[in-house]
């Protein structure tokens, strides 16, 4: 029979640093173990350490040429998110250039426009992408430069006093920046505190956007540590009341037209028709596109871009044909394949057929500044010929909503004047 | 059939070693050669009164050990080798076993019912031996057997309830084994011997009595023959009567109220005049109804409302005459008890019964003891001290902050000055007791501490003194600057009240390591323990230029322990132990200085030269690995990152070394963790080693002879392997999945009604999914249809671990991250799996639920994921 012991710690040694020192290890191995885990899940169509720790040089805003996708083939959207980290400097906003999800233009109205689709009204500036890690948040727009670099509430956003945020914690936003107010409007979350949204519909996304932007802060008035105002932007279900609460529903920004979201939709960069924009003056300053000198020229010009057989195409992925160039006006003029040329529409207009373009009456005018990144897309030139000819307008937006055959509903075609 | 062994096994006990090892060399070989019929002849041996005592003895012991083995697994090999043999012969032993219980010679009684018992706990769970305890209760049955017969039949019957479950006994046997065994108590009926083998055996029977114990009147009847026998005239039995009253209040707590007036009285008088053993058991019993209470109020959560057993308060209502009583022990401390560890006293036992009584009762306890504390303080006496000091360090824990504040902080001043007392075991008490008031009373990094930033410096130039005081001494003050520094970990602005001194505190623990004048390592090891402390609690960005000073010093000591002249295996030990130290401190600062982006750079400068002594450290010895040095390389690699690949070449034969040590299942565990360490530091950079590791971690995995605490770091593991090297995990997918797959289904097994088990099936849960979540997402962008085939059941696995409502919060959290890499990883390969998945959406419901933030976001994202598989 084993006795049972009496003995109890006695004066205990105060002290088992040795099972400390286990504890411990494992302690930060089941941490590490997480981060990496973690950092992989976050990297799923992500990526990491998107601030360049090597020091960027700041182009000057004129000199940005974003090559077209096709130039450089290792920097296409579906890039390998892991090497995506490793970029540094130029190669950065290079890649920055390209992960804005664009939207068409509306041209026409889409099905189901109540069932499948949020609207919200589009502050006027300039669209960016926000990015917070590492303790630091920088804008970069569409271009790829950076608009400003600061701290924020953002997770990750700032360096404060408690450390908050590992490493791999980031957040990718889609904002608008408005100058007046100086406030970043969120438009689409693409990442936020590590987790990637890309590949989630857009109703998770603006469910996500909602809870957590609030939650973080961000949102707050300026401070220390929060240089600029975050708000989100009220996106309603587009039925008649969402719609028209969009359309003129005050707002404490300026408006610029209204987004439609396909509520199905993952966020997807480059052009898409899954995201619209519309305008008319009502909510809109800029419905008709001003030249350089901010007047609205009496031709509507475009800019497209020239091909290596003579092709003028637009920026859409595949490419719209307008027309063709000579080969010898191109040796001429000593154009070059890739060049993005201006053009104004004569009173031949567009004319379609079987709701495609049939044929194009095009001015040259010269080489577009050498800031545009990219050709106008199809869907834009048809806006702004409509615009000038036959608009889309918020009733007609409106009935589509209303008509009783609305599920199956075949958008009026806008009658091409041509 | 009987061999005759009676020589060997006299001749195996000769002083000539030749004779002796020749007698062994035969007997090894009659086993070998027919192991039955050599079991046979033990037994034959052992009953057999012509005989001599000392081959009967030796034939006992044998066969004893031919039954069990403290290595779990010889054991298995013994019950299993046992089992085979013929039941004839099996059945003619266990008779020469029981028939030697009558014999006239007590050494073959005592042994042969050691055996018995060892036979009956492999017979009787299996249902192989019924009519042992018809046997045996039948000895005690009969009026006409001598009482040695009775004695060691009460022996056996006690060894017998020691070795089997009280599940393996039908309510009748467990009855008349237990009226056996209280009659056998009986004084009227029975001389000592008996009524102490029958006191014996009770202890070990009362796990049977719960039903027993349930019936007022059998527990009544108990409980009076204990109290009864507890009052008995021969020691002996009373401290055997006290140990069964100590077992009971654990194990019938609930049911003891109406005995406690009794118990009182008994104990009380046991306590002030009984001898000390029987004291000691006395005081016992009142610790043991401490740690009931403890518990109970540990687990009594108001919020829950689900009534456990009642608390009845024992100790509250005892507390005024339990007190002083306790109180009164402490005055008998032994002269040299500081000095020796095997020592356990009545003063010893009556003080930590005062602390568990404190941590029970709180408040009330602090009026009935600081009279006394007052009281004898100031004695000239340095018992009376001692004692005073004493009990008020043992009430340091239990009562309020508000109660104890004004009683430490008017104290601390005179505690201080005690650290200059003439007597030894005055100032070893006040060091200890001045080391429970920092633990338990110092907190700045919460807002409250009895230490004003002011008096720190007084406190620390006393504890800086008395270090040098007697090794006994300096230990204590060792655990007083542990607990003090602690209070500054994480302490915001308050951790640079500790910067000022960190100089001296260091060097003051340098040299207490280096003394030499301790009997033991005790104080060197408490030393460098403290430093660990002192670095890992201060200031980085205001001390990392003394923490790099540190560092050369503690890499200067580890080289020269490799100078120590090793001549004996005593030599050995203590070169490792002193290693042990050092590589712990080295473990500590590079974890410290790899922290911040400012000092990392000191451990990367310093990497290869610490490396260097890790390996020479591996160096010093053959076939084990040193497994702090294990643990210090961890954070190393950590902190080099994939400059670790440098090392690899020379460390990898330690690393399957570390990976073999079966035996030190620590070391073995400590390895795999850097493994995983090493495998994030390298990332596909471990490829050329993968083969090699993977080869042991899978080994590992396949014994029965690892500690099982092992084997779910290792499928955390292969999550870190695969994570590294991505797609060329590909080949050990045939071998590590099974595996996988087998451990999640001895997950469903698992025995959930133990504590300890489930914790194991948490862990082992949280480890598989870890190993999945590495692998999904290693293959994720190149080959995730490698997994397909082990889609349906990791999903299974989920589904089953979703429904167990007992889960730990851990696995929740990676049973969920896991369903996520799987949508992202296969995508719309599994969109119809995922669609037949009806637990999903409720699983993730639930999750998103959840109060913790991480969960609720890590839900998120799977739900993310599994609606873009369902839209794809």
């Amino acid at each position: 029979m084993a006795p049972h012991d009496l003995r109890r710690p006695f004066k205990r040694a105060a002290i088992s640093d040795q099972q400390k020192r286990r504890d411990l290890s494992l302690l930060r191995q089941a941490q590490n173990r997480r981060d990496a885990q973690q950092q992989a899940r976050c990297l799923a169509s992500s990526i990491l350490s998107l601030q360049s720790s090597a020091p960027e040089s700041e182009p000057e805003q004129s000199d940005i040429e974003i090559e077209t996708e096709h130039d450089s083939e290792d920097l296409s959207k579906d890039l390998d998110v892991r090497r995506v980290s490793k970029l540094r400097g130029p190669e950065v906003r290079k890649w920055f250039a390209r992960q804005l999800m664009l939207p068409e233009w509306m041209i026409d109205v889409p099905d189901r426009l109540s069932q499948d689709w949020y609207v919200l009204a589009r502050p006027a500036g300039k669209r960016c992408f926000v990015v917070s890690s590492n303790g630091t948040t920088v804008s970069r727009q569409r271009n790829g430069s950076i608009l400003h670099y600061f701290p924020s509430a953002l997770p990750a956003g700032a360096k404060t006093r408690d450390g908050s945020g590992s490493a791999q914690s980031y957040c990718i936003l889609d904002c608008i920046f408005h100058e007046s107010d100086q406030t970043y409007y969120v438009i689409d979350m693409v990442c936020w505190n590590g987790y990637s949204l890309y590949d989630c519909t857009a109703e998770f996304r603006f469910y996500w956007l909602n809870s957590k932007l609030e939650e973080s802060g961000a949102c707050n008035v300026p401070s220390h540590y929060h240089k600029f105002r975050f708000s989100a932007v009220p996106v309603y279900n587009c039925d008649q009341t969402g719609l028209y609460a969009a359309y003129s529903g005050a707002v404490p920004y300026v408006k610029d037209g209204l987004l439609f979201y396909n509520k199905h939709a993952h966020y997807q960069s480059g052009n898409t028709p899954l995201v619209l924009v519309w305008k008319d003056e009502n909510c809109s300053q800029y419905v008709i596109d001003t030249d350089g000198k901010g007047e609205i020229p009496s031709q509507q010009q475009v800019v497209l871009e020239l091909q290596d057989d003579g092709k003028l195409v637009t920026s859409d992925d595949p490419p719209v044909l307008f027309c063709c160039l000579d080969g010898d006006i191109i040796e001429k003029s000593g154009l070059q394949s890739g060049n993005l040329l201006r053009f104004a529409i004569g009173d031949g207009g567009l004319s379609f057929v079987d709701g495609k373009l049939e044929n194009a009456d095009l001015i040259y005018l010269g080489k577009s500044n050498r800031a545009r990144a990219f050709a106008d897309s199809y869907s834009k030139v048809i806006f702004q010929f409509m615009v000038r000819h036959s608009p889309l307008k918020i009733d007609d937006l409106l009935a589509s909503i209303n008509s009783p055959d609305d599920q199956e509903k075949i958008p009026s075609d806008i009658e091409m004047v041509g | 059939m009987a061999m005759e062994i009676t020589q060997f096994l006299l001749a195996a006990q000769s002083a000539d070693a030749k004779v002796r090892t020749e007698a062994e060399a035969s007997l090894r070989q009659f086993q070998e050669q027919n192991m039955p019929v050599f079991l046979h002849s033990l037994s034959l041996e052992l009953s057999n009164d012509e005989k001599p005592v000392e081959s009967r003895r030796l034939a006992g012991i044998v066969l004893k050990n031919s039954l069990d083995a403290k290595d779990a697994i010889r054991k298995e090999q013994l019950v299993q080798q046992w089992m085979a043999i013929d039941v004839s012969i099996k059945s003619q032993i266990k008779d020469f076993l029981l028939k030697t219980l009558g014999s006239s010679v007590p050494e073959a009684r005592h042994t042969s019912s050691q055996v018995i018992a060892k036979i009956a706990s492999i017979e009787i769970p299996r249902k192989q031996w019924p009519e042992l305890i018809g046997s045996l209760l039948n000895n005690m049955t009969q009026q006409d057997r001598p009482a040695f017969l009775k004695q060691a039949t009460l022996e056996t019957l006690g060894y017998v309830c020691e070795e089997i479950s009280h599940e393996d006994l039908v309510q009748d046997e467990v009855n008349a084994v237990l009226t056996a065994v209280v009659q056998g108590m009986n004084l009227a009926d029975h001389g000592p011997e008996v009524r102490l083998a029958a006191t014996k055996a009770l202890y070990n029977a009362l796990e049977f009595a719960q039903t027993n114990f349930e019936n007022e009147m059998e527990r009544n009847y108990i409980m009076k023959v204990v109290c009864d026998t507890a009052m008995s005239e021969e020691v002996e039995i009373r401290q055997a009567a006290f140990e069964c009253l100590v077992a009971i209040a654990s194990a019938y707590y609930e049911v003891l109220e109406p005995y406690m007036q009794t118990l009182f009285q008994l104990t009380s008088n046991a306590v002030k005049g009984d001898e000390e053993t029987v004291a000691l058991q006395a005081i016992e019993f009142w610790s043991s109804i401490c740690d009931e209470e403890i518990e109970l109020q540990e687990f009594e959560s108001p919020e829950s409302g689900d009534s456990g057993p009642p608390h009845s308060c024992f100790i509250e209502k005892a507390l005024s005459s339990l007190v002083p009583l306790l109180l009164e022990t402490l005055l008998k401390q032994e002269e040299d008890q500081d000095q020796d560890d095997t020592i356990w006293n009545i003063s010893m036992a009556g003080g930590t019964c005062l602390g568990l009584v404190s941590r029970t009762v709180g408040d009330a306890i602090v009026p009935l003891v600081m009279p006394f504390v007052e009281s004898n303080i100031v004695k000239p006496d340095w018992r009376c001290r001692e004692a005073a000091t004493y009990a008020f360090g043992s009430i340091l824990e239990g009562p309020t902050v508000d109660k104890l504040s004004p009683l430490v902080q008017a104290g601390l001043e005179f505690l201080l000055n005690a650290m200059k007392d003439g007597n030894n075991h005055v100032k070893d008490t006040t060091a200890w007791t001045l080391s429970r008031i920092f633990e338990l009373l110092h907190s700045p990094a919460t807002g409250f501490s009895v230490i004003s930033p002011e008096n720190l410096k007084r406190v620390l130039v006393v504890l800086l003194e008395s270090i040098k005081d007697a090794p006994n001494v300096a230990e204590k003050v060792c655990g007083a600057i542990y607990y003090l520094v602690q209070g500054y970990e994480d302490a915001g602005p308050s951790s640079s009240l500790l910067t000022p001194y960190l100089t001296d505190i260091i060097s003051c623990l340098i040299a207490a390591s280096d003394r030499t004048d301790g009997g033991d390592s005790k104080l060197r090891s408490s030393a460098y323990e403290t430093l660990n402390e002192v670095v890992r609690c201060s200031n980085i960005s205001e001390t990392s230029s003394i923490i790099a000073q540190l560092l050369p010093v503690i890499m200067n000591k580890l080289g020269q322990t490799m100078e120590i002249q090793i001549v004996s295996s005593d030599d050995r030990e203590k070169q490792g132990d002193l290693q042990a130290s050092l590589c712990g401190v080295l473990q500590v600062i590079i974890q410290k200085l790899s922290s911040t982006d400012e000092t990392k750079p000191i451990i990367l400068q310093a990497a290869d030269q610490i490396m260097l002594l890790f390996l020479k450290v591996f160096g010093c010895r053959s076939s084990t690995v040193h497994e702090e040095a294990m643990l210090a390389i961890g954070a190393l690699a950590y902190a080099t990152g994939s400059q670790f690949e440098k090392y690899m070449p020379e460390f990898y034969k330690y690393l399957e070394m570390g990976l073999q040590n079966f035996e030190e299942y620590q070391v073995c565990g400590i390895t795999v963790g850097v493994v995983g360490d090493i495998c994030r530091a390298l990332d596909d950079k471990i490829l050329p080693y993968c083969d090699g590791i993977m080869g042991l971690l899978l080994k590992d995995l396949a014994s029965s002879e690892l500690h099982r605490s092992v084997k779910p770091p290792i499928f955390s593991c292969f999550g870190d392997i695969a994570l590294a090297i991505g797609e060329h995990f590909e080949k050990y997918v045939p071998y590590a999945l099974p595996m996988m797959q087998g451990a999640a289904e001895i997950c469903a097994k698992i025995e959930t009604a133990d504590d300890e088990m489930m914790d194991y099936g948490n862990q082992l849960r949280r480890s598989i999914f870890e190993a999945y979540s590495g692998i999904l997402q290693g293959f994720k962008s190149v080959k995730p249809d490698v997994m397909l085939p082990y889609a349906q059941h990791l999903l299974k696995f989920i589904e089953l671990v979703s429904r167990d409502s007992q889960r730990d919060e851990s696995v929740t959290k990676a049973a969920v991250a896991v369903m996520g890499d799987l949508a992202d990883a296969l995508g719309s390969n599994i969109k119809l799996m995922l669609k037949e998945c009806a637990f999903c959406d409720e699983f993730l419901g639930e999750c998103l639920q959840s109060d913790d933030e991480q969960l609720k976001e890590t839900a998120g994202w799977t739900q993310g994921m599994i609606r873009r598989v369902m839209v794809l």
